[in-house]
């Protein structure tokens, strides 16, 4: 080995360096119009809540089988208020004026957290308000998304966008509950399972061997499956109830880790589904950034050609990549009926697959971000449910509409935008 | 290892690419095969490269008579491509790209990377090719980035290297660098393609050349003997002009003028950082610069496609910073867009009604806004002819046309028209020599009937053929201008490359 080798001067390949030159005004007006925003959510807070709030709120940190049990948080809940308003006004204003760069979005994601908090003060005045089962709720309703994000996850960074994961989760149910019912639960898993697999092939066949218009394929799978599950609904199980009456899975408590207080209920003391969520993000952030298979799967959703080019079957990584996503897709569906109910309702899924597309996207097509997301919106959905129950002055159709209007603003890129697969959405050809 | 080609025949729907091609590439020298677009040697690779199977002919190394299946068997076999589009994953770092489809693992399918760092650097200290392995390929310049190509098939043991116009993205010093990498690669043994429709590189570096025409072997030369002009005659099969016939230029008054043109991109860097420029009646300013630094965007400055984000444009003495681009066109501002098939044309329209798109909406083409067609038939007819587009046939799509026949589509809508200025992005791009004598002569004319012509092309021998002055831009910035006939192509080149006026 020579001797006189070198490292090569890294510095003069002048990573990033050109970008720290200053905003341009597209990224002022952005900083300003969070500015505003955050402004505004003060406004809110001073005008909306602050009015009629007086006495204290008291937030239940502990469930009652809690081994440590953990005094309930009081709050005051004026005080509170008028700081938080202080808080997002000051942060509003600095933001407006001289941008928080860098920090914009965690900036602004903190706002958006000030003013949950202040909503969920305000909306508990004078009342209990058992919090930890809302975390317990935000975890387990995180679930189907978090697996429907990564179904996304699996399929594109192999360069195939999965539309139709909401179909892949609705199969998943259905199936599950029937052989659920017939059989047993945990065969009930697996028929969920291959179910999401079963769809994920007629998209990698459709899109890999036809190269026809993945959004169409998933739309296809999307609308074929709430039609054949409606259809059978109405015709098998309504007139077979047996069939439609599966065993749902039991909560685990995990020996220790479920005693830690309110981090242990929220997530050691959950489903299968949920565990299995775990493990499934894991091993899927393992798999496609520490091993020859996730290697090669990026390299095909960034750049086909070069990945065949090198002797590498894009065909045959397509396939595999799809067909595991479905199979996420099919688990996940499960949660909705054995994890939770134990029977199947006409399109019960509403949506949960495309807001798991948004937090795939959200988390930067990255199994981990995507569990981050799917949290958020976990969160935002059980709150919905929470303030469904207290009686507060705002619709719930509004509330219901929250965690949309959440996806929506995420998915707008108000907080900048990720950077999808290169090849997503291409079918490839050879030359 | 010695390569030799026998009588390889491809057939695709309607053209017979490769027609009975022989050749031989010999251990450790370099073989240059020079042809223009469409002349079969990018079908020729891809049968070598095992992405096609030919359907006669063989191909033999050392002796041996080999048999593709795919590219993996090629590979196999010892055949290393280094595309002209890099075959690499900008996201990726260099030795995820070098290793993808051969990785070291430990353990069941689990990536090793200190192994696969560990064979990066082997391969770099081995044949010299300094490259850091962790390094993020986007951030990479150009230059390096072909090394990680060249490691990247050196670590498939590939003992036949075939280059696809290697130095189309180079800078004139990154060639020589490039040049200097075959030098050590022929001195290990190891046996070269150069694949170009640069004759003086062909000239400079092979040790042999074989010329394909129309998909057949024009004919074998020696580079110690062969001059530019007896390879382009066997390219084209006639004698050809390289050098544009021109007189002195007589500039008359200011056409263009920009005054401190500012642009910024998404990331809020200046990709045009305050330019001044001016172009004069009967004059052809020549910009020369690698692709990507600034040039497309100064064509779109002046041509209103973007905002700026501050300065001034001129045209006849009037400011159009904020024309739209239909005012500007109107105005009398010709445009020959750098992408003929995204920009130039609309590859699904007819040839007829590809040459009016810049005027169906006007008198003779429209009335009462209702489109005219037989005199926009009767138009483009004349226009053809006069403008040498083959085949003739107004109605076959743009899309249709080959890239040379495309471009006199497009020159000839841009040029018939009587206007003060022209622009003409890359204008012969990938386009065959007879199409580039043909489009180099009118832009010539236009020049002597004294209008002001601007000309962006990275290709350097293009910018000393019709420039009569050149800027250089580098980084957004113009960092040189002078006189054509006061500088060299040495000297333009190292501005090229970013050093300081």
């Amino acid at each position: 080995m020579s001797a006189t080798f070198e490292k090569p001067p890294v510095e003069s390949y002048e990573r990033g360096e050109k970008r720290t030159k200053g905003l341009n005004r597209s990224q002022i007006r952005r900083a300003r119009i969070s500015g505003i925003v955050m402004l505004l959510l003060a406004a809110a807070v001073a005008v909306l809540f602050v009015p009629n709030a007086e006495g204290v709120a008291t937030f239940g940190i502990s469930t009652v089988d809690d081994a440590i049990q953990l005094d309930a948080l009081v709050v005051p809940v004026q005080a509170t208020l008028w700081a938080i308003v202080l808080i997002l006004g000051f942060m509003g204003a600095s933001q407006f004026v001289k941008g928080f760069q860098r920090r914009a979005t965690l900036i602004l994601g903190i706002s958006f957290g000030l003013f949950t908090i202040a909503m969920m003060v305000w909306a508990t005045a004078g009342a209990e308000f058992s919090l930890i089962s809302m975390l317990v709720a935000t975890v387990s309703r995180c679930t189907p998304i978090a697996l429907g994000a990564l179904s996304g996850v699996l399929c594109e960074r192999s360069g195939v966008v999965n539309i139709g994961i909401e179909g892949m989760l609705l199969g998943g149910a259905f199936s599950g509950v029937v052989i659920g019912s017939l059989v047993g639960g945990w065969v009930g898993l697996l028929a969920a399972t291959l179910t999401g697999g079963i769809l994920a092939l007629l998209l990698a066949v459709l899109s890999v061997n036809f190269r026809v218009d993945q959004i169409i394929i998933g739309v296809v799978i999307n609308i074929l499956v709430l039609g054949l599950t409606s259809f059978l609904t109405a015709q098998v199980l309504v007139k077979n109830p047996e069939w439609n009456d599966a065993p749902i899975f039991p909560s685990i408590q995990i020996p220790l880790l479920s005693d830690i207080p309110v981090i242990g209920p929220m997530f050691f003391n959950q489903t299968i589904i949920v565990y299995g969520m775990y493990v499934l993000v894991a091993s899927v952030t393992y798999l496609l950034f520490r091993t020859r298979w996730g290697l090669r799967t990026r390299s095909v959703g960034e750049n086909p050609r070069a990945a065949d080019s090198l002797g590498v079957s894009v065909a045959k990584v397509r396939y595999w990549a799809v067909v595991s996503g479905g199979l996420v897709g099919g688990f996940a569906g499960a949660w909705f009926t054995l994890g939770t109910v134990g029977r199947f309702d006409e399109g019960m899924t509403a949506g949960t697959g495309f807001i798991g597309l948004a937090a795939m996207i959200f988390g930067a097509w990255n199994p981990v971000g995507a569990l981050g997301a799917a949290l958020i919106f976990g969160f935002a959905e059980s709150l919905e449910q929470k303030f469904a129950l207290l009686d507060i002055p705002i619709p719930t159709e509004f509330l219901a509409m929250a965690p949309y209007l959440v996806t929506i603003v995420v998915v707008a890129g108000l907080v900048g935008r990720a950077r999808p697969p290169a090849a997503d959405g291409q079918p490839y050809t050879k030359e | 290892m010695e390569l030799e080609l026998r009588g390889i025949t491809k057939q695709f729907p309607g053209v017979l690419a490769n027609d009975d091609v022989s050749l031989t590439a010999r251990s450790g020298k370099v073989l240059a095969l020079i042809g223009e677009n469409g002349a079969g040697k990018s079908t020729l690779m891809n049968v070598l490269s095992g992405l096609y199977r030919p359907d006669a002919g063989e191909i033999v190394m050392d002796g041996v008579v080999q048999s593709f299946g795919d590219p993996g068997d090629a590979i196999e076999a010892g055949i290393g491509m280094v595309h002209q589009h890099f075959m690499l994953v900008p996201v990726f770092s260099v030795w995820e790209n070098v290793v993808l489809g051969v990785e070291p693992v430990k353990g069941p399918g689990v990536l090793s990377r200190k192994e696969a760092r560990r064979e990066v650097r082997e391969i770099s200290e081995r044949f010299g090719l300094a490259v850091d392995p962790d390094a993020l390929v986007e951030d990479l310049p150009v230059g390096i980035q072909q090394r990680v190509e060249i490691i990247k098939v050196l670590l498939r043991g590939a003992k036949v290297l075939v280059f696809d116009e290697p130095t189309a993205v180079l800078t004139p010093q990154e060639v020589d660098e490039f040049f200097g990498i075959v030098d050590e690669l022929k001195g290990r043994g190891a046996t070269i393609i150069f694949i170009t429709h640069k004759l003086k590189e062909a000239l400079a570096i092979a040790d042999d050349i074989t010329v394909l025409r129309g998909g057949k072997v024009a004919g074998h030369a020696d580079p110690k003997t062969a001059t530019p002009e007896d390879l382009a005659t066997m390219m084209v099969g006639r004698d050809i002009e390289l050098v544009v016939e021109k007189a002195a230029a007589t500039p008359g008054e200011e056409v263009l003028t920009l005054h401190g043109v500012h642009m910024l991109d998404d990331y809020g860097r200046a990709i045009l950082d305050h330019v001044d420029l001016s172009v004069r009646a009967g004059e052809i300013v020549g910009v020369a610069g690698i692709q990507g630094n600034g040039q497309t965007e100064l064509v779109e400055a002046i041509t209103g496609l973007l905002p700026l984000a501050g300065g001034k444009v001129e045209f006849l003495g009037q400011d159009i910073t904020h024309a739209s681009p239909r005012q500007r066109h109107a105005a009398g501002i010709a445009h020959v867009p750098e992408d003929r098939n995204e920009m130039g044309m609309v590859e699904s329209f007819s040839v007829a009604e590809n040459l009016v798109l810049d005027s169906y909406y006007a008198k003779p083409f429209s009335r009462r806004g209702v489109m005219d067609g037989p005199v926009i038939r009767e138009h483009a007819s004349w226009m053809v002819e006069a403008f040498d587009v083959r085949p003739p046939l107004i109605d076959n799509t743009g899309g249709a046309l080959s890239g040379g026949n495309a471009q006199k589509m497009i020159v000839a809508r841009e040029f018939s028209r009587e206007v003060p200025l022209v622009i003409c992005a890359q204008p012969t791009r990938g386009i065959d020599v007879g199409s580039i004598e043909y489009i180099h002569e009118q832009i010539v004319k236009k020049r002597d009937e004294g209008k002001a012509i601007l000309i962006v092309s990275t290709e350097l021998d293009e910018i000393f053929a019709l420039s009569d002055r050149i800027v250089v831009m580098y980084d957004g910035r113009i960092v040189a201008e002078m006189q054509a006939a006061e500088t060299t192509p040495t000297e333009v080149g190292l501005y090229m490359a970013g050093k300081a006026a």
